[in-house]
C-alpha cells in the first residue's frame, strides 16, 4: 500500500477563503473546540494475518461464483424445460406457468445473487480495507478566477451591444416568449374540443333498460323489495366505436324499496315505478361505479373514496369526498310491464367539470 | 493466484497493453483512468439507498425493454382468445390480452413481468428512502442543493412513471385508476375539461389513451429520468461524496474505499445482489394479478380500488377531503375537494422540497460549503421537522388504505376515515414536538457521556457508604465523535451574521433561526471538560470515573441549555 | 370446447387416467342429462316438506329463534341502537327454506352477540337435519325462496363458455362489495362483504337468492339459475386453480403489494446493504 496517503491534521491544499459571512459561530468557537484526533489506527482482519483464512475466503468467493454458474445454467434448464405448449388445459397451463415462474425466478436470483455477494465478499475480504483519504476542494473559484469571469462576461455582453440597443434586447425576449405558444397549438389535434359531450348520455325517452352484462329487458314485476339490477340502454350497442364512452356514462343501478321510504323531490314523482328507481352509477366525485348497496341502510357506496349516498334522500351525499347526489334517471313502464326510461337524464352525470354550473 | 507473475510478458498482458493504448489514443482513457479509478468513496450502508434506487431503475430498463417485444399498446377490442378460460369469449383490448400473453404464453414472461413490477414498487421506495436519509443527514446542504432538487424531481417523476406503467395492461383496476386521473384533470379549474378531453382525445376512456401512456412510459419519462440521473450521477462525482462524521474525517477530506477496484466490486456485486432479491420475491409473490381484475369496463368495479402504493398519499388526501370543497360559483364549478388534495398537494410539495436548502440556509445565515453530515439528534428542528413530514405522509398513505384496513380490522370505515382526518393534524405536530425532544435528551446524554465517560453498570461502594456507578472514561476517538458538531445558535447571539434584521428579510430571518435554535444543547468544549474534572470532590456526587483514568470522579448536571 | 371443470383439473398421463376416464365419462353423462331434461324455470326443489319435519322445525324455532322473531316468527319492529341495526330480529314471513338454510348452516344465526351484522360462526350448532326442519317450518310460513336443488349447484358440468360468463356476471353484480376474487370488502359502519373463499356452492346460491344481511337479492329473475350456478362455478374455479404468480397476498391488490415491497423488499435490501457496510472481521 504504497500509495496510501497518510491522515492529516491539515489538508495540503487549505480551503480558499470564502469572501462571503462565514459565520462567526466557528470562529468564536475555533478556539474552545476539541481538536480532531485523527484516524484511528487501523485494525487488521484475520485474513490480513491469518493466510488460511484468506485462503478460506478466496475458496468462499469462488464457491459463490460456482453457484452463480450453477443458478444461470438452471435459468437455461428451466426455461427451456418447463413447456408451455400441450398444456392446453388452462388448469395445466396455470400450473405449468406457475412452476415455470418459481424456477425460472428461483435460478434467476442463485445465479444473481451469489455472483454479487461473491463480488462484495472479495470486495470486503481479499481486496485492501485500509481507508484512503482523498482531499475536496472548494466548489467556488478563487477571488481572481472569481473577477476574471465576471470580466469575460462583461466583455462579452458589451460585444453584443445589448445594453445599447435595447431594441434588438426587447424584440429577442418577445421573440424568445412566443416561440413555444407554437409548441402549445401543435397540440391542438390531440383530442376534439369537448363541446355538450359531457352533458349528454345515451338514455333518452323511450330507452328500455336491460340487464348488465347478461342483457334482456326487465320486468318491474320481477325487481323484488331489496335487490339491484346493473342496468344498460338497450341499444347501448349501437355506440360503436364510442361504446366504452357511452357505458361510462349510461351506466345505472335499478333498486327497489318500499314507496313510503322514497322521498322524491317536489316534481320528480313519478320518476319512479311503484317504488323502483334509478340512478347513475357513476359516482359524482371521481367517476367510480357507486354500486356497493346495502339493502337494510338503503346506502350506495362507493370503493374508491367511500361516497356514501342515502337512496331514501334522493341519493344525497351523506359521507365521503363526494358533494352531488347521483343523478336519477326518470322511468315508467311499458304496456307490457317492462322498464323504460321516461326521459334521458336532466343533468349531466359523473365527475364535476368546471362549466357543469 | 499469481500466475501472470510467473510469466512476466505474457501474450494477455501485451493484448491488454493493446487495447489500453487504442483507449487512450482514441478517447483518452489514460486521463479517465487517473482522474477516476482511484477517486475515494465512503463506506455506510445508509449509502446504499440510492443504490438501490438507480440498480432497480436498471432493472426497470432491462426487464421493461423485454415486456415492449411482446406488449401491443392498443385499446382495439378483440374477443379474448388465450388460455385464460375464466375471460374466454370476453371483450378485452389488445393491450390486455397481449399482457396476458406476456403472462401465459411466453416463456419467462410472467417473471419479467413480476420482477419489473415488483422493481418498480421498490424503486420508488428506495428513492424515498433514500431521499430521507438525505434530508436527516442534512446532505443537502451547499454545495448540493441543486443536486436535491435533481432528486425532488427524480422522485416525483417516479411516481409518474409508475402510474403510467400501473395503466398499460388496462384491466379493470388500473382502468379503474385511469378514470380517477380524468376525474383529476376535470376539476382542474378553467382548463380543465379541455385538458381532459384533449389527454384522451375525447370523452374517457377514448381511444389513443393506452398508446400515449405508452409513448410516455418507455420514452418521455424514462428519457427525462435518465438524463437527471446522470447530471445526479455527475454532481455527486463533482462534489465527491458526504461522509459521517468521525475522528480522521474532516469538511475537506474524503475518507474510504477507492472506485477501482474495490467499490466498483462493491457497486458491482450490489447491483446483482438487488437484482437476485426481486428475481427472488418475483419467484414466489404475486404481483398484479391482471388475469383476476378482467378487462376494463366503465361499469363493473372491484371492492379495494386502489392505486400502487406510491400513488396511495394522493389517494388518502382525495378519501380524506370532504365534500363540501366543492362549490359553484358564477356558473362555474370549483371542484376543490378534488384539485386541492391531488394537483395542489403535489405542487406544494413539491415547492416545499425544493426550497427547502434554501429556507434552511435562511435560518442557519450560514453560506459555507458541508460535507460532513449530521448526525440527526444535533439537527433537533430539522429532524423534527422531517418526521412530522414522514407522519403527515404516512397517514395519508395509511388512508389510501382505509378500506382494506377496516375490512381486515372490522373497524368501520366511518369512524376510520374521521379518526384518520383528525390525526392527519393532530399527529404531526405533536411528532415534531416529541422528535425534537428526544434529539435534545440524545444531545444531553452525548454531553454526559463525553463529560463522565461511559456507565459501565459496575457499582461500587465508598467508605462513607454511599453506592457509585463507576464510569470508564471515553478515548479521544469516541469523544471526539461527540464533540465534533459546531453548535448552532440564533443570529440574534451572532451580531456580525444574517441580514439586518429592520429588514423584512431580516425579520423572517431572525425568527426561522429562533424558530430552529432557540432550543439546542451545546457540544462540551475542552474547558468543560477540564472543569469536571477538576471539580470532583464538590456536592453529592453519584458518578465517578475509574480510578486508572488521572482525577478521578465527578458529575455535573450543568447543561448549557439556553432558551 | 365442452370440456368439462372436473377434465380441467385432471392430470394428464397420470397412472389414475383410467379411473378418472370412468369419472369423466359419468360426470359427462350426467351434464348430458342435465342439458337434455328440461329444466324447470326456477330453482325449486322436488319434494315438499312433510308434516313432521315442519312440526319438529316449529319446536326448534321456538326453543331456538323466537326470542328474537317471534312465536310465530313475525318478527318485531327493529329498534335502531346506536349502531343502526335493530335489537329484535326481522319478521320470517317469507323468506323462505334458504335463508334458514343459509343463516343457521354458516352460523350467522342464532346470533351469538350484537355487531355491526351477522358474522359466521366457527361451529355449526345444528345438524344439517335440524336446520332442514327449521327451514321447513319458515318456509310454511310465507312463500321464499327454497333451498336450491341439486342440479344447480353441480358445477363440474360447466363448460369453459360458462365460466366465463359466470366470471364477466361476478365482475359486473359481485366484485364492488365482495372483491376482484371474492376476498370480501368493507361496507359502511363496520358492515362488510364477507370472503367466499370457503363458502360452499348452496350458501353462495341461497345468499343471492334471500339476500342476508346487508346484501341485495339477485332473484331468479334478476340472475337466472343457470348463471348463478355459473358465477359460482367460476368462484370455485379461480379458488381451486394454480395460482401463476405465487403467493397472491390475500387478493388484496395493491395494498398487500406495496406493504410487502417496503417490509419484505426494502428490509431485505437493507439488509444487504448493512452487510455491503460493515467492515470484514
Amino acid at each position: 500500500m504504497t500509495q496510501q496517503i497518510q491522515p492529516a491534521e491539515q489538508p495540503p491544499n487549505p480551503a480558499h477563503g470564502s469572501s462571503t459571512a462565514v459565520s462567526s459561530v466557528s470562529e468564536a468557537n475555533s478556539a474552545e473546540r476539541f481538536t480532531d484526533p485523527g484516524l484511528p489506527p487501523h485494525r487488521h482482519r484475520l485474513v490480513d494475518v491469518d493466510p488460511r483464512a484468506a485462503k478460506r475466503a478466496e475458496r468462499q468467493v469462488a464457491t459463490l461464483f460456482i453457484l452463480s454458474m450453477i443458478g444461470t445454467l438452471g435459468t437455461l434448464a428451466a426455461i427451456i424445460g418447463i413447456e408451455y405448449e400441450g398444456h392446453n388445459e388452462y388448469f395445466d397451463r396455470l400450473a405449468a406457468v406457475s412452476l415455470s415462474t418459481k424456477a425460472i425466478g428461483f435460478a434467476l436470483f442463485v445465479s444473481l445473487f451469489c455472483l454479487g455477494v461473491g463480488a462484495v465478499h472479495w470486495a470486503k475480504t481479499l481486496m485492501p480495507d485500509e481507508e484512503r483519504v482523498d482531499y475536496r476542494h472548494r466548489q467556488r473559484g478563487t477571488d481572481a478566477e472569481r473577477a476574471r469571469a465576471v470580466a469575460i462576461l462583461k466583455d462579452g455582453v458589451a460585444e453584443t451591444g445589448l445594453g445599447r440597443r435595447p431594441l434588438i434586447r426587447n424584440t429577442l425576449i418577445g421573440a424568445a416568449a412566443l416561440l413555444p405558444l407554437s409548441a402549445l397549438f401543435f397540440f391542438r389535434d390531440t383530442g376534439p374540443l369537448p363541446g355538450t359531450a359531457l352533458e349528454q348520455t345515451w338514455w333518452d325517452e323511450g330507452e328500455y333498460l336491460i340487464k348488465d352484462p347478461e342483457g334482456g329487458r326487465i320486468l318491474a314485476a320481477d325487481v323484488q323489495l331489496g335487490s339491484i339490477v346493473h342496468v344498460m340502454p338497450e341499444t347501448i350497442e349501437e355506440a360503436g366505436h364510442d361504446l366504452l364512452a357511452e357505458k361510462g356514462k349510461a351506466a345505472v343501478i335499478l333498486l327497489r324499496l318500499k314507496p313510503e321510504e322514497l322521498n322524491p323531490p317536489a316534481g320528480r314523482e313519478d320518476w319512479a315505478v311503484d317504488g323502483i328507481v334509478a340512478y347513475s352509477k357513476i359516482c359524482t366525485h371521481m367517476g367510480c361505479p357507486v354500486a356497493l348497496y346495502e339493502q337494510t341502510t338503503h346506502h350506495l357506496l362507493c370503493p374508491c373514496h367511500q361516497s356514501t349516498f342515502d337512496v331514501t334522500q334522493d341519493c344525497k351525499v351523506i359521507f365521503g369526498p363526494a358533494k352531488r347526489p347521483l343523478p336519477q334517471l326518470p322511468i315508467m313502464v311499458d304496456e307490457d310491464g317492462y322498464l323504460v326510461a321516461r326521459a334521458g337524464f336532466q343533468e349531466p352525470v359523473g365527475p364535476s367539470f368546471w362549466e357543469r354550473g | 493466484m499469481s500466475t501472470t507473475a510467473s510469466r512476466p510478458a505474457s501474450r494477455q498482458d501485451k493484448a491488454a497493453a493493446g487495447v489500453a493504448n487504442f483507449a487512450d489514443d482514441s478517447v483518452g482513457a489514460s486521463k479517465i483512468v487517473n482522474g477516476f479509478a482511484r477517486k475515494v468513496f465512503p463506506d455506510h450502508w445508509s449509502f446504499m439507498l440510492g443504490e438501490i434506487s438507480l440498480w432497480t431503475f436498471v432493472i426497470l430498463l432491462l426487464t421493461g425493454t423485454f415486456l415492449t417485444f411482446f406488449y401491443v399498446p392498443s385499446m382495439g377490442e378483440i374477443p379474448y382468445e388465450g388460455v385464460y378460460a375464466p375471460l374466454h369469449g370476453q371483450i378485452v383490448s389488445e393491450a390486455y390480452a397481449s399482457s396476458l400473453a406476456i403472462s401465459f404464453d411466453v416463456r419467462g414472461g410472467l417473471i419479467i413481468r413480476q420482477i419489473h413490477h415488483w422493481a418498480a414498487l421498490i424503486f420508488v421506495a428506495s428513492t424515498v428512502v433514500h431521499m430521507f436519509r438525505v434530508f436527516f443527514t442534512g446532505a443537502f446542504r451547499k454545495p448540493r442543493e441543486i443536486n436535491w432538487v435533481i432528486g425532488a424531481l427524480l422522485a416525483i417523476l417516479a411516481v409518474f412513471e409508475g402510474f403510467t406503467g400501473y395503466s398499460l395492461p388496462d384491466d379493470l383496476l388500473s382502468g379503474t385508476g385511469i378514470r380517477i386521473a380524468q376525474a383529476i384533470m376535470l376539476a382542474v379549474p378553467v382548463v380543465g375539461t379541455y385538458l381532459s378531453f384533449f389527454f384522451f382525445g375525447g370523452e374517457f376512456p377514448g381511444h389513443v389513451l393506452i398508446p400515449r401512456f405508452y409513448v410516455i412510459h418507455i420514452l418521455l419519462l424514462p428519457a427525462i429520468m435518465l438524463a437527471l440521473i446522470a447530471a445526479h450521477m455527475f454532481l455527486l462525482v463533482l462534489h465527491k461524496h458526504t461522509q459521517f462524521p468521525g475522528p480522521g474525517r474532516t469538511n475537506d477530506n474524503v475518507v474510504g474505499f477507492p472506485l477501482f477496484p474495490v467499490y466498483m466490486a462493491k457497486m458491482g456485486g450490489f447491483f446483482f445482489i438487488v437484482f437476485g432479491v426481486i428475481a427472488l420475491i418475483s419467484a414466489f409473490v404475486g404481483i398484479n394479478p391482471i388475469w383476476a381484475y378482467g378487462p376494463y369496463d366503465p361499469s363493473p368495479v372491484t371492492a379495494g380500488s386502489q392505486p400502487d402504493w406510491y400513488m396511495g398519499w394522493l389517494d388518502g388526501a382525495v378519501r380524506l377531503t370532504p365534500g363540501w370543497w366543492e362549490f359553484t360559483l358564477w356558473g362555474f364549478t370549483f371542484s376543490m375537494n378534488i384539485f386541492i388534495p391531488t394537483t395542489v398537494i403535489i405542487l406544494v410539495v413539491m415547492a416545499v422540497l425544493v426550497a427547502y436548502p434554501w429556507i434552511e440556509q435562511i435560518a442557519t445565515g450560514d453560506y459555507r460549503e458541508h460535507h460532513l453530515l449530521d448526525r440527526p439528534r444535533n439537527q433537533p428542528t430539522r429532524t423534527g421537522l422531517g418526521v412530522m413530514a414522514l407522519t403527515f405522509y404516512v397517514i395519508l398513505l395509511i388512508s389510501g388504505g382505509n378500506d382494506i384496513i377496516a375490512h381486515m380490522l372490522n373497524l368501520s370505515i366511518n369512524d376510520l376515515t374521521r379518526g384518520l382526518r383528525l390525526l392527519l393534524f393532530v399527529l404531526p405536530p405533536i411528532a415534531f414536538w416529541v422528535t425534537k425532544r428526544i434529539c435534545l435528551g440524545l444531545q444531553r446524554r452525548d454531553r454526559e457521556k463525553a463529560l463522565h465517560g461511559r456507565e459501565t453498570g459496575r457499582i461500587v461502594r465508598l467508605p462513607h457508604g454511599e453506592f457509585i456507578e463507576v464510569h470508564a472514561p471515553l478515548d479521544e476517538y469516541e469523544r471526539w465523535m461527540l464533540v465534533q458538531h459546531e453548535s448552532q445558535r440564533p443570529l440574534e447571539l451572532q451580531p456580525a451574521a444574517g441580514a439586518n434584521p429592520d429588514t423584512l428579510f431580516g425579520k423572517v430571518q431572525h425568527a426561522l433561526s429562533r424558530f430552529y435554535f432557540d432550543d439546542r444543547v451545546e457540544p462540551v468544549t475542552p474547558a468543560e471538560l477540564e472543569a469536571a474534572h477538576h471539580h470532583h470532590g464538590h456536592g453529592g456526587e453519584h458518578a465517578a470515573i475509574d480510578p486508572s483514568e488521572k482525577g478521578s470522579a465527578k458529575t455535573t448536571n450543568s447543561l448549557t441549555t439556553q432558551g | 370446447m365442452t370440456r368439462t371443470l372436473s377434465a380441467l383439473s385432471a392430470r394428464r398421463r397420470h397412472p389414475l387416467a383410467v379411473v378418472l376416464l370412468i369419472a369423466l365419462a359419468l360426470t359427462l353423462t350426467g351434464g348430458l342429462y342435465a342439458a337434455l331434461v328440461p329444466q324447470p324455470a326456477s330453482a325449486q326443489p322436488e319434494q315438499s316438506a312433510s308434516a313432521t319435519d315442519i312440526a319438529e322445525g316449529e319446536k326448534l324455532f321456538i326453543a331456538n329463534c323466537a326470542t328474537c322473531h317471534g312465536f310465530n316468527g313475525e318478527g318485531g319492529d327493529p329498534q335502531p341502537t346506536g349502531w343502526g341495526y335493530g335489537i329484535t330480529g326481522p319478521s320470517l314471513v317469507g323468506v323462505g327454506a334458504a335463508a334458514v338454510d343459509f343463516q343457521v348452516g354458516t352460523g350467522r344465526m342464532p346470533l351469538p352477540y350484537q355487531g355491526p351484522q351477522a358474522v359466521p360462526a366457527e361451529r355449526i350448532r345444528f345438524s344439517q337435519e335440524q336446520i332442514n326442519q327449521m327451514a321447513a317450518y319458515v318456509a310454511s310460513l310465507g312463500p321464499g325462496p327454497a333451498i336450491p336443488a341439486e342440479e344447480f349447484l353441480d358445477i363440474t358440468a360447466l363448460t369453459e363458455e360458462e365460466i366465463s360468463r359466470g366470471s364477466n356476471i361476478f365482475r359486473t353484480n359481485c366484485a364492488m362489495c365482495h372483491n376482484f376474487a371474492g376476498a370480501g370488502g368493507a361496507l359502511t359502519k363496520g358492515k362488510e362483504a364477507p370472503a367466499l373463499f370457503n363458502v360452499t356452492e348452496r350458501h353462495i346460491y341461497e345468499a343471492m337468492t334471500t339476500g342476508p344481511q346487508s346484501m341485495p337479492v339477485f332473484n331468479d329473475n334478476t340472475i337466472a339459475p343457470e348463471d348463478k350456478k355459473a358465477i359460482i362455478g367460476f368462484l370455485k374455479s379461480i379458488h381451486s386453480q394454480p395460482d401463476p404468480g405465487g403467493l397472491p397476498l390475500g387478493y388484496l391488490g395493491p395494498v398487500s403489494e406495496g406493504l410487502f415491497a417496503w417490509v419484505a423488499g426494502i428490509g431485505l435490501l437493507i439488509g444487504c446493504a448493512v452487510w455491503l457496510g460493515m467492515k470484514s472481521s
